[in-house]
């Protein structure tokens, strides 16, 4: 396992090098990099083309040949958005429940990786297996089950029924499980050897120091439920309640064909938030989605 | 892959067990400690994982509408739902979507990992990764709206551009073949970033002088792929497919939002119909046993791939 992934971080950054004839190697590479950047313009250009059709006049949606860059950008859209739905609320809902199922997330992860880690009780091996087993079972599964307990403890059509069940996280606390096995223990001990109590060694020692596992908790969970479709679909009634991809699905069907500017304008908004942890926190999101498929 | 996972492997853990221990007052603090910690973790899984779980299985053995009480029937569901024609087409449909779209994800990703890892200028290569990784961190239903639009059969971008070679307007969204690979390419679109970086992460790890010894042997190009890289990637390859696979057979948000099932059955998944059985129809016992199906095709083929692994995956 160490030495897997060291040499996975070191040759990380050197790509395979293969001694070929100059020439020959050059022409390989031409032809790579061009089969990459069409893949690359299938990739991205679909999210461009919805850029630019939501800063054309809504009559233009529809116009072909289009008008390819709007030049003079037009943010018509963009006022029909705040006009024909209401998006500020639909964002308040949305960071809410994100924001709050995050945090939530990082601290009952931290914590309870911290006990499967550090402290020795009885029944640790079983009750992570436990833990990880629940992995199994899709969430679409449990679903119905879900929705009645709500209803049951009168949660339901409320933002708490999307908030509470996301909370407890089997992937989150065996992330947070690893992380801490990767701290030192020594630290533990010097504070145990200067009368820290238990709760004192993990708040003010090893939490400190687990700060990067909590971001990459958070982060995972905020990618996931600001993008989450399902649990909103069947857990939230009123339109008062709906989240962003919810609420844009809803003006989709609205709308008909009519002024799909309109909603593509709201499809860039609800972009923004992700695009901002996409450029700050690529690299925790990349290794949070390949934890635990190491070898 | 790197934090978490390198963090992950200090040799320190043979001590954890010891770690604060002997600081507490007494043996009796000691004890509950742990839960404290657990708490909120085990009890709200226990809530809202372990409980719902049990009851999915213990209702797909009852008649519930909700209004009526609760009636036992035995296996009456799984036979009604064995039978449904639409929920027949409906497995049907997410077998073939996730055979169809998994090798085209891992294909795709497979490929363009190895371009990407060669030879290649840093900040080429960092934009190409990022930019495969990118529809990772939008929202399916997102996407779904916009791709709708650009599949449009009149107005769309796509059929604008399949003009030019000369291809007449292709019914994307109006006919069941149309809308099945719609939702394929969607799905695949948005998806196979991940398999990307499960296949960065495993090439990386091969080690440079496989290759060195490689070419000495005379080994280049595909031959060079097919005798190095493959077999030694057969693990990242195993792990790559049963996480395809498992995300795969639970496809919801593009077909719903893309086609809703339509038209006619055509693109109609077993997720959707778990959805329209239990939210739609009120048949919430149904629901269950379907849902507990689905479950079981995953867990068989969770198992069946770590079988077959031990015949096929070389471990170095």
């Amino acid at each position: 396992m160490t030495t897997t992934s060291t040499q996975r971080a070191v040759v990380d950054r050197v790509a395979p090098q293969r001694p070929a004839p100059r020439k020959k190697r050059n022409w390989s590479m031409a032809g790579r990099i061009v089969l990459l950047l069409i893949a690359s313009v299938l990739i991205l250009g679909p999210v461009l083309w919805t850029l630019s059709t939501s800063l054309r006049p809504p009559a233009e949606s529809f116009q072909l040949p289009p008008s390819f860059l709007p030049l003079n950008p037009d943010f018509s859209s963009y006022d029909q958005v705040f006009k024909q739905l209401n998006i500020m609320l639909l964002v308040l809902n949305s960071a809410l429940v994100t924001g709050l199922i995050a945090v939530g997330q990082m601290f009952t992860a931290a914590l309870a990786g911290y006990a499967f880690a550090n402290l020795k009780f009885r029944g640790r091996g079983a009750l992570f297996s436990i833990v990880l087993a629940t992995m199994m079972v899709p969430a679409q599964v449990t679903i119905v089950p879900v929705f009645m307990l709500i209803r049951g403890i009168g949660l339901s059509d409320t933002l708490l029924a999307l908030i509470l069940p996301a909370i407890p996280t089997a992937f989150g606390t065996f992330l947070m499980r690893q992380y801490f096995l990767g701290l030192p223990s020594d630290l533990g001990e010097a504070a145990a050897i200067d009368g820290a109590s238990p709760w004192r060694t993990f708040r003010s020692v090893y939490a400190p120091l687990a700060m990067p596992g909590m971001a990459i908790v958070g982060i995972l969970a905020f990618n996931y439920h600001w993008n989450e479709f399902f649990r909103p679909l069947i857990l939230t009634i009123s339109e008062q309640n709906f989240t962003l991809p919810l609420g844009l699905v809803s003006l989709q069907g609205n709308l008909g064909t009519g002024s799909i500017s309109v909603v593509l304008a709201g499809v860039i908004l609800s972009m923004i938030p992700a695009l901002v942890v996409f450029m700050f926190g690529q690299r925790a999101l990349r290794d949070g989605l390949t934890a635990g498929t190491g070898k | 892959m790197s934090t978490a996972t390198t963090g992950m492997s200090t040799a320190r853990r043979n001590k954890t067990g010891t770690r604060g221990q002997r600081i507490t007052t007494g043996k009796q603090r000691q004890r509950w400690l742990p839960w404290a910690f657990l708490a909120p973790t085990i009890l709200g899984m226990g809530l809202f994982t372990l409980v719902p779980i049990v009851a999915s299985v213990v209702l797909a053995f009852f008649r519930w509408d909700i209004i009526s009480a609760p009636s036992f029937v035995g296996f009456d569901n799984f036979a009604e739902v064995v039978q449904d024609p639409t929920v027949r087409v409906s497995f049907l449909n997410t077998i073939l979507f996730v055979v169809v779209a998994v090798a085209l994800q891992l294909g795709l990703a497979l490929a363009l990992a190895i371009m990407v890892q060669e030879k290649l200028p840093a900040w080429l290569r960092v934009f190409f990764r990022s930019a495969f990784f990118f529809p990772l961190i939008l929202s399916a239903a997102s996407v779904s709206i916009f791709m709708r639009y650009l599949f449009n059969e009149q107005f769309g971008v796509v059929n604008w551009l399949l003009s030019f070679v000369g291809i007449p307007a292709v019914p994307w969204l109006t006919t069941p073949a149309g809308s099945a690979a719609v939702v394929i390419l969607v799905y695949v679109w948005q998806n196979f970033g991940f398999s990307f970086l499960l296949f960065i992460g495993g090439l990386a790890s091969i080690p440079t002088e496989t290759y060195e010894a490689a070419s000495i042997d005379g080994a280049t190009g595909w031959r060079k792929h097919r005798h190095v890289t493959l077999p030694l990637l057969s693990p990242t390859t195993l792990v790559a497919s049963v996480m395809a696979i498992i995300n795969a057979l639970q496809v919801f948000d593009q077909p719903y939002v893309l086609t809703r099932g339509g038209p006619g059955d055509a693109t109609r998944t077993a997720v959707m119909v778990i959805f329209e059985s239990a939210f739609q129809r009120l048949q919430f016992g149904q629901a269950s046993a379907i849902g507990v199906i689905l479950t079981l095709i995953i867990m068989a083929i969770t198992a069946a791939q770590f079988r077959l692994s031990k015949r096929f995956v070389f471990y170095q």
